[in-house]
């Protein structure tokens, strides 16, 4: 079995049978970490080139380390040095990679659709690490894969994502995927913080924490970043704090059996508390070590692509 | 590509038999169990080597250990494999330098399954030697690889398939010979 398309742009494209694909190859994956040898020879003479417009480092060195695991080569492309900053276009920019004969290329980008525009400009495999409030495709990709790691299903699940969902592309790639994997999902934040038509997806939407959390079998929290304060969506971070925040007093609203998610970087104190992302049912670790899997997982199965293979 | 079954080459009792006569093969050019480990190559290997060392056990009473090797990722064809073949398991959960390896495959044919888990297992450390049991050799070598212990020797054309078939991971228990339907289009 093979993905269908040359890129992976976003889970909205993808279907159950790809996801569960790039799961299963996966699952592998996370032995060659327990090696003394954490290499294997499947994608030796490939290269990878990194081109993120947008400070990660947690994204670039989990897919770095991904291509490095496989054994193909990587190309940092650091934007705020590179010809990006002369005034090159994306499409130029993108162009010359390809002209580098590079055979994928992973770029996070702050417009929605850049990855999408990037990737039928050049034949080269595109991977959107992120593009704008749209998607974030490999994040989804090791949240599914971490949570039936840990619930041995996801069908039927209640999943809980709280936060900044208006400007979040983590909580969009995860909707699709869990919906498309038969997860109930639900979102809570306050009401400037939730999209209009957010219902559209499938979701069903809570302004309170703890209704939202009756029953949940994943709690997932998102960033709150700390401008959003001066756009005015929130009225201060400790009136976030207090209505928003995970904390164990706040678990007890959830299953017993509950896990505690978070894609990084935490804010410690604001959308999280530490007594709950260094307790028993934090998976956040396990989320980081899945990332690597799933990234290596999403290279390996789009260099079996037919079009990749026959580009010349 | 449509295949029609040309011949049984060994039946369940034949397959049963043969295995446990590579056993004995194995013990003995071992001579005996000190050292020894078996890995088997997936697919079809693995229930292959698990039942090499369940006969070990009831002829020496020891319990051999057992790994899992997927090539998957050591193959020279990832751009041309027509499906790409699907990643699996690989468990080896004991150390393997020094160790006397009896490596695991259903059919030998080319050999570049066996080239690229040589290439694996090297990754994982460093064994004394490693040795080749298969069930069926059917020739047309690729690569200079020679099995050690051999079930059954038998010559196959480019044409034909031979197909190993355990009860572990098929409905049958046979090794069955296979053409190519020419459908005259």
């Amino acid at each position: 079995m093979k993905l269908k398309n040359k890129d992976l742009l976003g889970l909205e494209n993808l279907d159950k049978k790809e996801i569960q694909l790039i799961m299963d190859t996966a699952g592998p994956f996370k032995e060659i970490f327990t090696r003394s040898i954490k290499k294997v020879p499947a994608l030796r003479g490939r290269t990878v080139v990194l081109l993120f417009y947008e400070p990660s480092t947690r994204t670039k060195n989990s897919f770095e380390l991904a291509a490095k695991r496989l054994s193909a080569d990587t190309l940092n492309v650091p934007v705020s040095t590179s010809s990006v900053v002369k005034g090159e276009s994306l499409i130029d920019t993108v162009k010359t990679i390809e002209a580098m004969k590079a055979d994928f290329v992973i770029i996070r980008h702050g417009m929605a659709g850049a990855a999408e525009i990037v990737s039928r400009a050049i034949k080269s495999s595109v991977i959107n690490a992120g593009d704008g409030a749209h998607e974030h495709p490999t994040q989804g990709l090791l949240d599914l894969f971490t949570i039936r790691e840990k619930k041995g299903k996801i069908k039927g699940l209640k999943v809980t994502i709280i936060g900044d969902i208006l400007h979040s592309r983590v909580a969009r790639s995860n909707i699709w995927g869990l919906k498309k994997m038969g997860a109930e999902v639900r979102v809570c934040a306050p009401a400037t913080l939730i999209p209009k038509e957010i219902e559209t997806m499938g979701v069903e939407v809570f302004y309170n924490l703890n209704k939202a959390l009756k029953d949940t079998d994943v709690i997932y929290t998102l960033r709150i970043q700390l401008e959003r304060q001066k756009e005015h969506l929130l009225p201060s971070l400790r009136e976030y704090t207090e209505f928003y925040g995970v904390t164990n007093e706040r678990l007890k609203y959830a299953k017993e059996d509950c896990l505690v998610m978070h894609p990084g970087p935490m804010n410690r104190g604001v959308e999280i508390f530490g007594e709950v992302a260094d307790g028993k049912r934090s998976v956040i670790l396990d989320q980081v070590t899945n990332g690597i899997a799933i990234r290596m997982a999403v290279l390996y199965l789009l260099a079996g692509n037919k079009q990749m293979n026959n580009r010349d | 590509m449509v295949f029609y079954e040309k011949k049984i080459i060994m039946n369940k009792a034949e397959i049963d038999r043969t295995i446990k006569r590579m056993a004995y093969e194995i013990v003995e050019k071992n001579y005996g169990v000190d050292g020894l480990v078996i890995i088997g190559i997936q697919n079809r290997g693995v229930p292959l080597a698990n039942r090499i060392v369940s006969k070990i056990k009831e002829m020496e009473s020891v319990d051999v250990p057992v790994g899992i090797l997927d090539i998957t990722l050591y193959r020279d064809d990832l751009n041309s494999a027509v499906d790409q073949p699907i990643v699996r398991e690989t468990k080896i959960p004991f150390n393997i330098d020094q160790k006397k390896i009896v490596l695991v495959d259903d059919v030998l044919f080319t050999g570049r399954t066996i080239r690229a888990a040589l290439d694996e297992l090297i990754d994982f450390g460093r064994p004394k030697l490693i040795r080749l049991a298969v069930l069926i050799d059917r020739g047309n070598r690729e690569f200079p690889i020679q099995p050690d212990f051999v079930g059954k020797v038998f010559p196959a054309s480019s044409k034909e398939l031979v197909c190993v078939e355990l009860k572990e991971v098929d409905k049958n228990e046979r090794v069955v010979l296979k053409e190519i339907k020419e459908t005259g289009e």
